[in-house]
């Protein structure tokens, strides 16, 4: 529902076009970052917005791409506003284009409210500390590297690995225990295979959420540029969802490495510096602008919790990509090819693996007393037993002592049972029994990163001895 | 006042024409909605303006006012406990005014102009008095806030007043008519004035073992700490923000997350300083400027906190100030030279990046400050550094190198296996370990430095061994060096280690260091004899008393410490009569 005025000006001034961008000659009176209108030849509408503005040019990157754009009668109009997108509670349920246009056949959105798709930083200040629990099911997450509501927790893959079947699962089965409260669920697809949503959609569909999914799919053939302004305009029905409905809504974005490559494009475009890699040095910036809306908000009952999902180019970690993203969020699920290949699955690489907020979301009362020890000795140890199977392949299993016998012996179970859950749903309870079943196969004298009490209190072979 | 329009707008840079007249860092109000500026370039008439917020809804046209004054910050009672953003607003006060989002265009004086302070005044009329000089004091919390001279005044006093005031109510009058307030204003791109400089000799006590015993820091000097993400710089700047033996804290939270920030604000009220007893918060200023807000107030930010820092280094007090993280801050500056279309140095970031970064850490350091009393003070700064895929190699790591007297290298391997801090001892070092030797000597204990560099020649040791473990296996190695080995997993696990997250052990004092260190060197030392009399490897590494050795660390006694050096000395005793009686 765009508003008109009476007197609008219609530029045929376009003088430049490059990628997705079009150079418009001699705007008055527009401001920066507002949305233009463009007329092709052929009548087709376009949507635009301003990069950069001057009393000379505007330059204007347009969403749908530039193809049949020409710099003789393509006329442009400015809209006066920065790009707002319409929102409503019956956008659940529903299919939208990557700029929140219905794409599944349905009738328009009834707007409840027009809001800016920028969104605006929240005030520190306001923010509520996140401190729930949520339970994935999922053991390597749960106990290693728990989620908290509110937070951006991503999943760092790589091509062909299983990370759309990882966000899956946790959407299905996260839960915060002993709540029943209203959920929702953002989807945001961008740039990725029909396959691949219709995966998600039939995973929504057999779980019975579909009508409490928002979808935002921009695939692989639809236009690059739009890809910009998807995650904006989901996030801005997440946080109407969350903050005006109270509703908890977990954020699915996928793939982020396609979005940072639209980046890429505008900028390259415009011809600006690169810095790594080609891709722009304010991109920290620009995806902090999208990671940083996840969140709790003091004295709102709902919540922004966002799983984005990128493929790291050639699995490298230290690509732009995942470097930018993990310097934002707080923590990463990182995902092996080499797991992937023995057969564990979720293939869950724990070590770089983190979670900053966990210890906001476990302990007594929360998960268990227990459970920060657990973590770091779990972790110790079978990095522990990493290490020795390097060793292992110089000098063989027979030259290592017996104790660095039970560690080799203690990270293959380790990975075996304890991540490779397969699509298992495990409570935390289930979890810890088993973390606990692990550690009786190592001396009790090796687990320093537990308390004597709680070693006292939850190892199954001193129960046996009472 | 000048007045210019704008004729162009890219991101967070403006051009506005007809200018002519502004300096460079003149404070420019933006458009109708008047968002705060600052002059980054002048050309002609042209001037290039950063915006510190942001400029969507900015038209061409539109008026330019320049207020003719430099960025500033607003420096008096009311400063400790408060949070603010990169140019001094305050976060709660910004909160009423604009709601959980931060909008555009608004309005917050850095200091409450409702509170009233108590003053009490030192000088009296006829006084003469100049800058740094002392008028009075007012208590906050329960720091002695002295209201000082500002650097740029002096006179005779005429008349001077006692009782309430609130910052803006004279509180003293100069012969020649000025009125001097709790507060006053103050540039941020320029350092504040001091008499001179001082070596600085006494170290800054952080609580954390491997800082304080290892790679000391002082007060008034430089700190650096890089790695890659998930290596623990924020974790370890928060612990330092908590522990660090100083009277002030600022805490600049620069381009990061939102959360940590609400991390530390819900944090500090509930902990306490362990030398004073006082709630952390109220020596804490904070300062926020997350990833999502405007970048060029992001690029303030750090000049904000420093000069915050100085103004409490002015009155005598040992500040500390963190920076997480400079790269952040560093990427401001590239984004911004981007804009301006300035030739790019290293990385796309600009070719005075060096020079500014050294500027900012200058402003570190001890010193006898402005002022007839004789008072010494010091800023102290510690800034995290986020190297793009860890890779230190790259242009902010190594232009802090040159300039940082600690530098504290985090480890991402380390980090993997959660050892934490994740602080490299390979890689690190401190270059103030001369500088602390007499006070070390003097208060702790004249081994230290003995003890440090056995402990750092073990580390060193073990890197060697480790590679030959590695090509041929353990077995291969000498039972002394297998010794060597142990010795260093057990400095490793049990002394290096420390949990930022555990009650007892998340602050070390620094006798108990000693007292942990002396324990574990001890047992190498008596491993090392009796083996030369015949006791076997494998013997001494089973005696019982080394379960106790591990869990030193939730010892809050020192004196259990102490002794359980004796206890190693008679199990290894034990050892060796049974080797003596089995030989007769």
């Amino acid at each position: 529902m765009q508003q008109y005025s009476l007197v609008t000006t219609e530029y045929q001034t376009v003088s430049y076009v490059s990628g997705p961008l079009i150079f418009v000659d001699r705007p008055k009176d527009v401001s920066y970052g507002e949305t233009a209108w463009i007329t092709l030849p052929d009548g087709e509408v376009r949507t635009g917005q301003i990069l950069d503005v001057s009393a000379e040019m505007a330059v204007v990157q347009v969403y749908e791409g530039t193809s049949g754009i020409d710099n003789y009668s393509t006329k442009v109009r400015f809209t006066g506003q920065s790009p707002h997108i319409d929102v409503s509670l019956g956008m659940l349920g529903r299919i939208l284009n990557g700029v929140g246009k219905p794409r599944d056949g349905g009738p328009d959105i009834i707007p409840e409210a027009q809001l800016d798709i920028a969104g605006m930083p929240i005030n520190p200040y306001s923010r509520d500390k996140p401190a729930e629990f949520i339970q994935t099911g999922i053991s390597a997450i749960d106990a290693l590297n728990t989620l908290v509501r509110g937070q951006k927790l991503p999943i760092f893959s790589g091509a062909g690995l299983p990370a759309n079947q990882l966000a899956a699962q946790i959407a299905r089965q996260a839960k915060v225990l002993g709540e029943g409260e209203k959920f929702a669920v953002v989807f945001v697809a961008m740039g990725i295979t029909y396959k691949e949503a219709s995966f998600f959609m039939k995973e929504f569909e057999e779980s019975g959420a579909l009508e409490r999914v928002v979808f935002f799919l921009n695939l692989a053939d639809d236009p690059t540029i739009e890809r910009i302004a998807t995650p904006r305009c989901a996030l801005t029905v997440a946080e109407y969802l969350a903050y005006t409905h109270d509703l908890h809504v977990l954020v699915i974005l996928t793939d982020m490495t396609n979005y940072c490559d639209a980046l890429r494009e505008i900028s390259t475009a415009r011809e600006e510096i690169p810095g790594r890699r080609g891709y722009p040095g304010y991109m920290y910036t620009d995806l902090s602008t999208i990671y940083e809306r996840a969140g709790r908000i003091k004295g709102k009952k709902g919540s922004i919790t966002q799983i984005p999902i990128l493929t790291m180019p050639d699995d490298d970690i230290t690509h732009p990509v995942p470097d930018l993203t993990g310097y934002i969020t707080e923590g990463q699920i990182v995902l092996s090819r080499d797991q992937f290949r023995r057969g564990v699955i979720p293939p869950i690489d724990s070590l770089p693996c983190l979670s900053r907020l966990m210890n906001l979301g476990i302990g007594p009362g929360k998960t268990r007393e227990d459970h920060r020890n657990v973590a770091d000795q779990l972790y110790a140890s079978y990095a522990y037993g990493r290490d020795l199977r390097r060793l292992v392949a110089i000098v063989g299993e027979e030259a290592l002592t017996e104790l660095d016998r039970k560690y080799l012996h203690f990270a293959n179970l380790f990975e075996k049972e304890f991540i490779g859950q397969g699509n298992e749903n495990r409570n935390i309870e289930e979890t810890f029994t088993m973390a606990w079943d692990l550690f009786s196969m190592l001396p009790v004298d090796e687990l320093k990163r537990i308390k004597l009490e709680y070693i006292e209190k939850y190892h199954p072979q001193l129960q046996k001895q009472e | 006042m000048i007045q210019g329009f704008i004729a162009r707008i890219s991101g967070p840079v403006v051009i506005a024409r007809s200018m002519r007249g502004s300096k460079m860092y003149d404070v420019v109000k933006v458009g109708e909605a008047e968002l705060n500026g600052e002059i980054i370039r002048l050309e002609g008439d042209e001037s290039v303006i950063q915006v510190y917020e942001d400029t969507t809804g900015l038209k061409i046209g539109e008026k330019v006012e320049n207020t003719g004054l430099p960025l500033s910050v607003e420096l008096g009672p009311g400063l400790l406990s408060s949070i603010y953003d990169g140019v001094q607003r305050p976060l709660p006060g910004l909160a009423e005014k604009s709601g959980d989002f931060i909008s555009k265009g608004i309005y917050v004086p850095g200091l409450e102009r409702k509170k009233r302070w108590t003053f009490t005044a030192t000088v009296k009329e006829g006084d003469n008095v100049s800058g740094g000089d002392t008028i009075g004091t007012v208590l906050e919390y329960q720091l002695q806030h002295r209201i000082l001279v500002p650097p740029d005044k002096q006179g005779t006093v005429k008349e001077i007043f006692e009782g309430d005031f609130t910052v803006d109510e004279p509180v003293c009058i100069l012969e020649d008519g000025t009125k001097l307030t709790l507060m006053h204003q103050w540039p941020v791109r320029k350092g504040r004035p001091f008499k001179k400089k001082l070596d600085p000799s006494l170290p800054l006590l952080t609580g954390q073992r491997i800082f304080d015993t290892l790679f000391p820091l002082v007060k008034g000097g430089t700190a650096m700490i890089p790695g890659g993400f998930g290596t623990g710089k924020t974790v370890s700047e928060q612990t330092l923000a908590k522990w660090a033996d100083t009277q002030v804290v600022v805490y600049i939270g620069c381009g990061e997350r939102g959360n940590e920030m609400t991390d530390v604000l819900t944090e500090f009220p509930e902990l306490t300083d362990p030398r004073t007893g006082l709630p952390l918060i109220e020596r804490t200023i904070m300062i926020a400027n997350t990833s999502n807000m405007p970048v060029a107030a992001r690029e303030a930010s750090i000049y904000t906190g420093v000069t915050i820092a100085e103004y409490y280094r002015d009155m005598g007090y040992d500040v500390s100030l963190m920076a997480d993280s400079t790269s952040r801050w560093g990427e401001a500056l590239r984004e911004v030279s981007g804009r301006l279309e300035e030739m790019p140095g290293e990385e796309g970031y600009p070719a005075y990046l060096a020079t500014r970064l050294s500027a900012f850490y200058e402003r570190s350091g001890r010193i006898m400050c402005e002022g007839k009393e004789e008072r010494q003070g010091s800023v102290t700064i510690i800034g995290a550094v986020s190297p793009p895929g860890g890779d230190f190699s790259e242009p902010i790591t190594q232009s802090t190198l040159r300039i940082a007297g600690t530098f504290w290298a985090l480890d991402t391997n380390l980090a993997y296996r959660r050892h934490f801090p994740s602080v490299n001892w390979i890689k690190s070092y401190s270059l103030y370990l001369d500088s602390v030797n007499e006070w070390y000597n003097a208060n702790i204990s004249g081994e230290w430095r003995e003890i440090r560099d056995q402990t750092m020649f073990l580390l060193q040791k073990e890197v060697e061994l480790q590679e030959i473990v590695q090509l041929v296996g353990p077995d291969a190695l000498p039972d002394s060096e297998k010794a060597i080995l142990e010795i260093t997993r057990m400095i490793r696990e049990d002394f290096l280690q420390q949990s930022a997250y555990s009650d007892t052990d998340s602050f070390c004092p620094l006798d108990k260091q000693l007292a942990m260190l002396k324990v574990i060197l001890t047992y190498y030392d008596q491993m090392l004899s009796s083996m030369n009399r015949g006791v076997s490897l494998r013997d001494l590494l089973l005696i019982p008393v080394k379960s106790e050795i591990s869990r030193m660390k939730e010892q809050t006694d020192i004196k259990k410490i102490n002794l359980i050096v004796d206890t190693i000395t008679e199990q290894v005793d034990g050892l060796e009569v049974q080797a003596c009686s089995s030989i007769v």
